[in-house]
């Protein structure tokens, strides 16, 4: 089943917006939030740590 | 899907939960499309990640690790959202129906017309055309990340895309680059406009 089916020219097109939004919202102007978030969860965790 | 190792790789990395950090643009890109929010987009990801990082344990090395983060994301998401719903009465039908569609005539197709129309669709086609269409899972994939069934997923997928071509006034033998004599039908939130991550 799945892609059996060819996709008619407006899912493609449906598709390919929704790939450039979501594109778009996966670059993430604020990496560093998460990095923090994650070095300072590495820290808590980090046995020799404490 | 990004994450290929080296397949002969022999040094495996220090820490399986590195491996998140990877996933991090996914996750917002998914959380932008929960919440159609830039702020609460990023509030849901942090969130994510702390749980994920808190329950790595429960994670089966070898198995789809963004779909996991994909999966604990949804769940986070739809229990803030019952929390919310109990404090504020405001269902995705409810503020469809306060959107008012006015369409105008426009060179293009502005992708935040198409921002907006998507922002329209139910939270579960939304999730299910970003998985699918978006993020490229199998439908397969998509099912176990939302955990429904497969045939759920396809007919998600099925009314979410319908529903787009509706909103934006398409038929199947239309471009989304629309020419000037087509009408665009933008969508505006009435008097208080979202605000979408541009």
């Amino acid at each position: 089943m799945g892609s059996s089916k060819p996709k008619s020219r407006l899912e493609q097109q449906i598709d390919e917006n929704l790939r450039k939004v979501y594109q778009q919202d996966a670059e993430p102007e604020m990496p560093d939030r998460f990095m923090k978030l994650l070095e300072q969860l590495k820290e808590q965790d980090t046995p020799d740590g404490r | 899907m990004v994450g290929d190792r080296n397949p002969n790789g022999e040094k495996p990395p220090a820490d399986p939960r590195d491996e998140i950090v990877e996933h991090l643009g996914s996750l917002r890109a998914f959380a932008v499309s929960l919440t159609r929010n830039g702020s609460a987009a990023d509030d849901l990801v942090q969130e994510t990640i702390v749980k994920a990082w808190k329950n790595f344990d429960k994670f089966k090395e070898g198995t789809n690790l963004r779909a996991w983060l994909f999966t604990i994301q949804r769940n986070t998401f739809y229990s803030q959202r019952r929390k919310a719903k109990r404090e504020v009465a405001d269902s995705d039908g409810e503020m469809a129906a306060q959107l008012s569609v006015k369409p105008h005539h426009d060179g293009r197709l502005a992708m935040n017309d198409f921002r907006t129309a998507f922002a329209q669709l139910p939270v579960e086609q939304r999730e299910a055309l970003v998985l699918v269409g978006a993020e490229g899972m199998t439908y397969e994939e998509a099912a176990e990340t939302c955990e429904v069934a497969v045939g759920t997923i396809k007919s998600r997928v099925n009314r979410g895309r319908k529903r787009l071509a509706e909103l934006m006034q398409l038929r199947d033998d239309e471009s989304l680059e629309l020419t000037d004599q087509a009408t665009v039908a933008v969508v505006q939130i009435g008097n208080q406009p979202r605000k979408f991550a541009v």
